[in-house]
């Protein structure tokens, strides 16, 4: 019943697409122009025409992405057909140039379709692996749900923290865990959570603020303690703490994992529109520049 | 013995409109009344109860004021009115038979006085025999049937019983300083007046009042405990609930003063203990010159018993004047092709169906001021196959018809009726209906239907068995005559089940065959670990036929999704349907074997069944079109909500992310249409509607942002919600960053009011819902409940 992008439809714009590829090709082996295949000759021109109108096309699903009341077909069947005839534009475009390149704008424009087509793919890759990472990461929860269960976490930490210095230690464990951050924080999902370890905990460690990286050093600092206690109350609280610290490091590596596919699954969309509109005016130069110049 | 034109029998509103003006007429009059004083319902009213002047369009006609207002203002005005009037009024003289006839009736009183009379004027109300709370322990003390003040109580907890309008009100009166729950066999609120349907709902939504719907009285004890002074055991869509209680007050409206009114010779329908006199229009009784006003004669409301009393003495004058409602209907009729008076269509309206018999002329007319009666062209479409309409028809004059494939066209005939289907069920219409030559019919609305059904019994009745048979008749025998299957479905019951009950279990022993009317049921099977859900049945599908036709032992449970109605054919009556028709018993054995193979199926993947439990109890089995999404497409990217939000005004009636998953499905908070939606439920402004293909939707101008249907709604997915503002186009937003760009969301200042938002699966747009339109990766889909089947197996099937 649901079907991916790449299925759409029985994958029907694949086939398409593969017609388009396979009938540039035949056209571009069977046409032997009198100097070397290029840009200028009617075959050049013709695949040059379905290359700018397929790169117009293909950025118009942006505008067709935000057309809410758009009937003009589902955004699916768009995305697939984007998907599959971008990819064809790699052949079309390479074959209208005849594999002539140099360093000028005609270039640039190949370059740029090439790096936005690539970023593409990588945007398959993205939506056909993630979701299912995501899914399995979260296990069944939110990320709403994930903060709120992080919350309840160290709200009954803090109250079960007897001591004073136990007190202190939650208290900066908890000020000092981060999550998120910049873009690249997101996509390494590297954890800068500090803590300050009060001095009686201590042993012997680095004084100040130091790294709580996956909350290693509070869980660190409180089997420390607990070692040193043989029972009663304050080494029931610790253990206590102990658990809820392990879980919360469980919770927050979901977290991270989660913030960093989320971040994977749109960080190519940074790469791929820009670059697209760097293509449309290195395009829109290389046509003036032929017509006008050449 | 004094002697009168008119004695008028109860000084209730009629009564005493009819006594003021035969005063004002100069006519010789008395007015008896048993207590001492007049108006002894409206006396017994709370003190400071306000009284509504419903029905509103109805002009009053009466010597006496009344407009809405404070009880003891309302006595207030109609004693001035009787005093400036003259009117002459006898307390404390109760009558106690009557005989003799027109023009010399002589009645004698209680206390042994006569009194004759020429004509005579029954006004004497219902309110004499309150019903009794139908339950064990409704002997005990504090058990009662009226209240007189609300403020005599304190710190009570108090149970109300009941769902009408005295109800409410004692409900209401009580609830500021005492514990109040009202109990309510039903889901909703129907009989309630617009203002008390209001005051409830708001009490209910503010937490002042606890109300259990779908909730019976099952009985009373003495609690062992000190924390209350009864457990009042209720029974419920769920099982049995106690509630502690100090005090009950069942308000169950009255049965009519039948054996006093019998004995002045006045004769009843049946003996249901509904049943209300027989009146001509003119309200006289069968015994001539005796007039029957009021509630007793089928009408409970104040304005109108007051403008019949008015009228009454008008016809007894020999003035035929036209009632006060009859501008609305001459409106009513106006193209009709009768070449009659008002009164004359009303009565041929009555008695073109056999399903009016038992209506009371006068309720009748107030459920034909309700419908809607219309010629139809021939061949126009009075009703669309697959369409979620749910009005009513009866056809009055010509006919109409639906044309069966293979068989021709069946036609109804004047007096039949159909529409019961939806009407019941819930579901889509099962068939199209055109309009025959000459077709005249009356359409009535879902609501007033509910209405009548639940007021008059035997409305309900022949509504059931017309259901039962056309239901059968079109499962299993569609080629048999309706005349064929009388019998058969006259020793047929319906049955009911409430959410969760098992209609029978795996392993017992049992050959009836259940076809579902109502609601839905699963079929589940006991593996070692648990239970498995094999399929998924709605209304209109039939089960347990594998019992009669094998060996009798049941080979799976049969659970009850949501509350849901059968028609349960013994295994004599089922094998004697099969018989009545070639061929059948081979489908009937075919559809065994379709179903035995897709349980194996499921049965074989129990991935498969758990995901069908999970649909299940997110109550997906009462949706017709439920958003899902595939979570191993979805990238999250909310392109869904903006759809959402953008095709409908700037809110968003869904939420991707919230709601619960299960093996990679989400269902997100979304609407599910309902077949029965909860939303509906007391809706004030009855502005949440059904349109033809299903979607429940909210008319935005006629919300009042109550928000009735956002507590009543069990999955959360309406929400109030202030109008966005118009913001900057896309280009605006693209090259100049202004606005807040897609599906955002611009505030305007100002105070309007929230109004209710829920989806409404863009009926209005031709290619179907945003949501599923705009999502890029294919990861949204809607679906119906009946679809789950085939997703379970796309997903686990080999």
């Amino acid at each position: 019943m649901y079907q991916s992008i790449t299925n759409y439809k029985g994958a029907r714009y694949f086939w398409v697409a593969l017609a388009l590829s396979a009938l540039s090709i035949l056209a571009y082996w069977w046409h032997q122009p009198v100097n070397s295949p290029n840009g200028g000759t009617w075959l050049g021109y013709t695949l040059g025409t379905i290359g700018a109108l397929l790169i117009v096309w293909l950025m118009l699903l942006g505008v067709r992405k935000r057309s809410y009341n758009s009937d003009l077909g589902n955004m699916q069947g768009w995305t697939s057909a984007h998907v599959y005839l971008g990819t064809a534009l790699l052949i079309v475009a390479t074959l209208h140039c005849g594999l002539q390149f140099g360093s000028n704008v005609h270039t640039l424009a190949y370059v740029l379709m090439v790096a936005v087509i690539f970023s593409g793919f990588f945007g398959i890759y993205a939506y056909i692996r993630y979701p299912n990472l995501m899914t399995e990461n979260r296990a069944g929860d939110t990320m709403s749900g994930l903060l709120e269960q992080v919350q309840k976490i160290d709200e009954r930490c803090l109250r079960e923290a007897e001591t004073d210095d136990l007190r202190e230690l939650v208290e900066s464990s908890v000020v000092g865990t981060c999550v998120g951050g910049g873009w690249w924080h997101q996509l390494n999902a590297r954890d800068h959570s500090t803590i300050v370890v009060p001095p009686a905990l201590n042993l012997g460690g680095r004084q100040g603020q130091t790294s709580n990286r996956d909350q290693e050093q509070v869980i660190q600092t409180l089997a420390n303690r607990l070692s040193e206690l043989s029972g009663g109350q304050e080494a029931g609280a610790v253990q206590h703490l102990l658990a809820a610290f392990s879980a919360k490091q469980i919770l927050l590596r979901r977290i991270r994992r989660d913030i960093q596919i989320r971040a994977l699954l749109k960080i190519w969309l940074y790469v791929h529109v820009p670059l697209s509109f760097g293509l449309l005016a290195a395009l829109l130069t290389h046509i003036v520049v032929v017509f006008f110049y050449w | 013995m004094d002697k009168f034109e008119i004695v008028v029998i109860g000084s209730g509103p009629g009564g005493m409109s009819a006594a003021s003006h035969a005063a004002e007429l100069g006519v010789s009059h008395v007015l008896l009344e048993a207590s001492p004083k007049h108006s002894n319902t409206i006396q017994k009213y709370q003190k400071g109860k306000h009284v509504m002047d419903t029905p509103t369009k109805l002009p009053l006609r009466s010597p006496l004021d009344f407009e809405a207002g404070t009880r003891e203002y309302i006595l207030d005005k109609w004693e001035e009115g009787m005093t400036a009037t003259s009117t002459n009024i006898l307390y404390k003289s109760e009558a106690a038979s009557i005989e003799g006839s027109k023009g010399d009736f002589t009645i004698t009183l209680k206390n042994g006085d006569k009194v004759g009379a020429k004509f005579i004027i029954l006004g004497i109300g219902v309110q004499g025999n309150p019903r009794k709370l139908p339950c064990p322990g409704a002997e005990f003390e504090h058990i009662q049937y009226q209240l007189d003040d609300p403020e005599e109580y304190n710190n009570e907890r108090i149970a109300i019983v009941g769902a009408g309008d005295a109800a409410i009100e004692n409900a209401v009166g009580l609830a500021k300083q005492n514990t109040v729950c009202i109990i309510n066999r039903r889901d909703e609120f129907a009989r309630a007046k617009q203002g008390n349907l209001d005051s409830i709902t708001q009490h209910i939504s503010d937490g002042m009042i606890e109300c259990h719907y779908e909730s019976n009285p099952a009985r009373i004890e003495e609690n062992p405990s000190d924390e209350s002074r009864y457990l009042f055991y209720l029974s419920t869509p769920t099982g049995e609930t106690p509630v502690p209680v100090d005090r009950v007050i069942a308000r169950l409206g009255a049965i009519p003063q039948r054996k006093l009114v019998e004995s002045f010779g006045i004769e009843f329908p049946n003996d249901s203990p509904t049943a209300l006199p027989e009146l001509s229009s003119q309200y006289e009784s069968n015994v001539p010159g005796m007039y029957i006003i009021g509630a007793l004669g089928g009408y409970p409301l104040i304005k109108q018993a007051m403008n019949q009393g008015y009228e009454v003495v008008e016809y007894i004058q020999g003035n035929d004047i036209e009632p006060a409602d009859h501008p609305l209907f001459v409106e009513a009729f106006d193209g009709l092709p009768y070449d009659k008076n008002v009164n004359e269509i009303l009565e041929y309206l009555h008695e073109a169906s056999p399903l009016y018999q038992n209506i009371n002329p006068l309720t009748f007319r107030e459920f034909i001021l309700d419908s809607k009666v219309q010629e139809v062209s021939d061949g126009d479409r009075l009703c669309v196959q697959g369409e979620f309409t749910d009005t009513f028809f009866v056809v009055v004059d010509g006919s109409a018809y639906v044309k069966l494939p293979g068989v021709g066209e069946f036609r109804f005939k004047p007096g039949d009726f159909f529409g019961e289907q939806s009407l019941i069920s819930g579901r889509r219409r099962t068939a199209t209906v055109y309009a025959g030559e000459g077709c005249v019919v009356v359409e009535t609305p879902r609501r007033t239907m509910v209405k009548l059904q639940n007021s008059v019994e035997a409305v309900k009745r022949v509504l059931d068995e017309a259901f039962m048979l056309r239901a059968v008749q079109s499962k299993f025998t569609p080629n048999t005559a309706h005349s064929r299957l009388v019998d058969l479905v006259h020793n047929t019951e319906l049955k009911l089940f409430n959410a969760g009950e098992n209609i029978y279990t795996e392993g017992e022993e049992g050959d009836d065959v259940h076809l579902i009317r109502l609601g839905s049921v699963t079929s589940v099977k006991h593996t070692s670990k648990k239970d498995i859900i094999t399929s998924y049945m709605p209304v209109g599908h039939y089960f347990g036929e594998s019992g009669a036709l094998g060996d009798g032992v049941r080979g799976d449970t049969a659970r009850a999704n949501v509350r849901t109605e059968t028609i349960c054919l013994s295994k004599e009556s089922f094998l004697s349907l099969l018989e009545m028709e070639p061929g059948m018993q081979t489908e009937v054995q075919g559809h065994v074997r379709d179903r035995l193979t897709i349980e194996a199926r499921m049965e074989a993947q129990p991935r498969g069944g758990e995901l069908m439990s999970f649909f299940m109890s997110e109550g997906l089995g009462e949706g017709t079109d439920v958003l899902l999404i595939d979570e191993t497409l979805c990238v999250g990217c909310d392109n869904c909500e903006k759809a959402c939000a953008e095709s409908h005004d700037g809110n968003s009636r869904l939420n991707r992310e919230a709601g619960e998953s299960f093996a990679n499905m989400h269902v997100p908070i979304a609407c599910r249409h309902c077949e029965h939606p909860h939303c509906m439920k007391d809706c004030p402004p009855d502005a949440i509607h059904r349109a033809s293909d299903g979607e429940v939707y909210i008319d935005k101008e006629a919300c009042i942002g109550c928000g009735n249907c956002v507590r009543n709604c069990p999955y959360d997915v309406i929400s109030l919600q202030k109008n966005p503002d118009e913001k900057p186009g896309l280009l605006q937003w693209l090259l100049t960053g202004s606005g807040p760009g897609p599906g955002g969301k611009q505030y305007k200042e100002g105070d309007d009011i929230k109004k209710a938002v829920k989806c409404d699966a863009c009926k209005d747009h031709d290619s179907g819902p945003a949501c599923v339109r705009a999502c890029p990766t294919g990861a949204a889909m809607r679906m119906n409940p009946k679809d789950f089947v085939d997703l379970v197996g796309s997903r686990f099937g080999s």
